[in-house]
C-alpha cells in the first residue's frame, strides 16, 4: 500500500522530485497572488465600517493562519523523524521553522498596522496577540535549538523533541491565554469576528489565501532542497550535480575511487 | 551476566533523590543563591515601581511568581550539568534501571532542593509587598503546585541544552514560552482569591499540568538525554 512512497525515502529521489515540481508551484503562486492581491488591493470593495484599510485582511489572515499549519506541519515531521528515523522528515522540519517564524511575524506586524487605525493602538493584549507572539517565541527556539549543535543530526533531534513538546504546550498556551484574558477585560476587545463576507470579498481572499499556500511550499521547498544538499555534501550524487565537471578525465577518477 | 537490576525501582528512586540531596547539602551555596536571587528581585520592585502599598498589592502575585519563573530557571543549570561533565549521567544511562524513574528522582530532588524554600520564603516576601490578606492561601497553593511544574519543564530544556557550552541563555528561551500557562493560571488564582471568589478552577488547572508534566515529561527528559549525551 505503502510502496509508492518507499522511493521518497532516498534524498536524491525527493531531491529531483521537488525539483520537479517547484516551476509548477512557482508558476501558481505567482499567478494566483498577482491576481488575488491586485484584485483585493485595489478591486474588491472597501468594508463600510472599516474603509480601505479593511484591505490588510487579505495578507494579515492567512499569514496568522499559515502561522499556525506551519508549526502543525512542522510538528508532524518532527515526530516522523523521532519515530521512524527519517532524515528527510528532519531535514524538512529544520526548513519549515524560519518560513513559519517569518509567516508569524508578518501576522503580528500586518496586525499591528491594522490595529493602529481600527483599535487605536498597536499592540493590546488580546488573547490571539499573544499566543500568537508566544508562537513566535517557539519558532525562535527552536530555531536557535538547531543552531546550537554542530552536528545537524544532533540538532534534529534535539530540536524535534522541542517541536512536540511546543506541539503540546501550544493548545494549552492558546486556551490560558483565552481565558486569562477574559477573566480580566473581557470586555475591552472584542475578537476579529469574522464579518459575513459577500462574494466579492470572499473571492480575493480565497485567491490569496491559495497564492500564499503556494509561495510557502515554494520557499519550503527551496529550504527543503538546501538543507538536503548540505546534509548529503559528500554523496557522489551531490557532487556530481553541484561540482562542474572541470574535464572529463577528472570525474573518472573520482568515479573509480 | 543477568540484565536484572539489583535495586529494586524504589530503591534506585530513592537512591537518586538522597543521592542529589547529599551533593546539594555539601555545596549549599547551590541551594541559597537561587533563594537570595528570588529575594532581591522581588527587592528590586518595590524600589522600581514606588512604594505605594495598593500599586504592589495590586502587582504582587505577578512579581512573585514572574520571580519564582526566573530563579527556577537560574537553578536547573545544576540538575544535569555536573552529571553531564563528570560522566555519571551516561552511568544512568547505561544502568538496567528505566531512565524514566532516574529522572523523575533527579527532578523531585530539584524541585525539593528550590521549588520548596520558594515556597517558604514566599509569604514572606508577600508581606512586604502587601499581598491582599485573603491571596495567602491562593498563593502558597498555586506555587506548591506550580513550583513543581517549573522543575519538570525546565528538566527538559536542559537535557536538551546540557551538551552545549553556552546553555544558558538559550534554555531561557527554551522554557519562558512553556511556563506562560503556569504563570497565568497561578496569578489569575491569587487575583481571584484578592476578590474573595472561589479559585479552585484555577487551582485544577495547576494541578492537571502538573499530573500531566509529572507523567509525560520524564519521557521527553530521557529521550532529550540519550540525544544530547550519544
Amino acid at each position: 500500500m505503502w510502496k509508492w512512497l518507499h522511493p521518497y525515502a532516498n534524498p536524491e529521489v525527493t531531491y529531483h522530485f521537488t525539483g520537479k515540481l517547484m516551476p509548477w508551484l512557482s508558476a501558481f503562486a505567482a499567478i494566483f497572488l498577482s491576481i488575488g492581491l491586485v484584485w483585493a488591493l485595489i478591486f474588491a470593495p472597501a468594508d463600510y465600517q472599516q474603509g480601505e484599510s479593511f484591505r490588510i485582511f487579505y495578507i494579515h489572515v492567512p499569514a496568522a493562519m499559515f502561522s499556525m499549519s506551519i508549526y502543525f506541519a512542522m510538528a508532524i515531521a518532527a515526530f516522523c523523524s523521532l519515530v521512524w528515523q527519517l532524515k528527510l522528515s528532519d531535514a524538512a522540519a529544520s526548513a519549515m521553522a524560519p518560513v513559519g517564524a517569518t509567516f508569524t511575524a508578518i501576522a503580528l506586524i500586518t496586525g499591528a498596522a491594522w490595529g493602529k487605525p481600527m483599535w487605536g493602538t498597536w499592540w493590546i493584549w488580546d488573547a490571539r496577540l499573544t499566543s500568537e507572539l508566544i508562537l513566535l517565541f517557539l519558532y525562535f527556539g527552536v530555531m536557535a535549538l538547531h543552531n546550537a549543535f554542530e552536528d545537524k543530526n544532533v540538532a534534529g533531534k534535539a530540536a524535534a523533541i522541542l517541536t512536540l513538546v511546543g506541539s503540546i504546550n501550544l493548545p494549552i498556551i492558546k486556551y490560558s491565554v483565552e481565558w486569562w484574558n477574559t477573566l480580566h477585560q473581557g470586555a475591552t476587545v472584542s475578537k476579529l469576528g469574522k464579518p459575513s463576507m459577500t462574494a466579492d470579498m470572499f473571492w480575493p481572499f480565497l485567491i490569496c489565501f491559495l497564492g500564499f499556500a503556494f509561495l510557502i511550499s515554494v520557499v519550503i521547498c527551496i529550504r527543503f532542497r538546501t538543507e538536503i544538499l548540505s546534509r548529503n555534501s559528500m554523496r557522489p550524487w551531490v557532487k556530481e550535480l553541484l561540482l562542474p565537471p572541470v574535464t572529463p578525465v577528472t570525474t573518472t577518477v573520482s568515479e573509480d575511487k | 551476566m543477568n540484565n536484572t537490576p539489583s535495586l529494586s525501582y524504589k530503591a534506585a528512586f530513592l537512591l537518586i533523590i538522597k543521592r542529589d540531596l547529599t551533593i546539594a547539602f555539601r555545596h549549599r551555596d547551590d541551594i541559597l543563591n537561587p533563594l537570595l536571587f528570588f529575594v532581591i528581585v522581588v527587592t528590586l520592585f518595590p524600589l522600581g515601581i514606588g512604594a505605594e502599598s495598593t500599586t504592589l498589592s495590586r502587582i504582587a502575585p505577578g512579581i512573585i511568581w514572574v520571580a519564582a519563573l526566573l530563579s527556577t530557571l537560574l537553578s536547573l543549570d545544576r540538575l544535569f550539568k555536573s552529571d553531564h561533565n563528570d560522566g555519571s549521567l551516561e552511568q544512568m544511562l547505561l544502568s538496567p534501571h528505566p531512565v524514566f524513574i532516574l529522572v523523575l528522582g533527579k527532578i523531585i530532588a530539584h524541585w525539593l532542593l528550590t521549588g520548596l524554600p520558594l515556597i517558604l520564603v514566599a509569604p514572606l516576601l508577600a508581606v512586604l509587598l502587601h499581598l491582599n490578606e485573603n491571596s495567602y492561601g491562593a498563593l502558597m497553593l498555586t506555587l506548591l503546585l506550580g513550583t513543581p511544574v517549573l522543575s519538570l519543564l525546565g528538566a527538559i530544556g536542559v537535557a536538551l541544552t546540557v551538551g552545549i557550552k553556552k546553555g544558558g541563555v538559550l534554555l531561557s528561551l527554551l522554557i519562558l514560552p512553556l511556563y506562560i500557562p503556569v504563570l497565568i493560571f497561578a496569578t489569575s488564582a491569587i487575583d481571584t482569591a484578592a476578590m474573595n471568589l472561589p479559585y479552585s478552577g484555577q487551582l485544577a488547572i495547576i494541578a492537571a499540568l502538573l499530573f500531566g508534566s509529572l507523567t509525560l515529561a520524564p519521557f521527553a527528559v530521557s529521550a532529550a538525554l540519550k540525544v544530547s549525551t550519544n
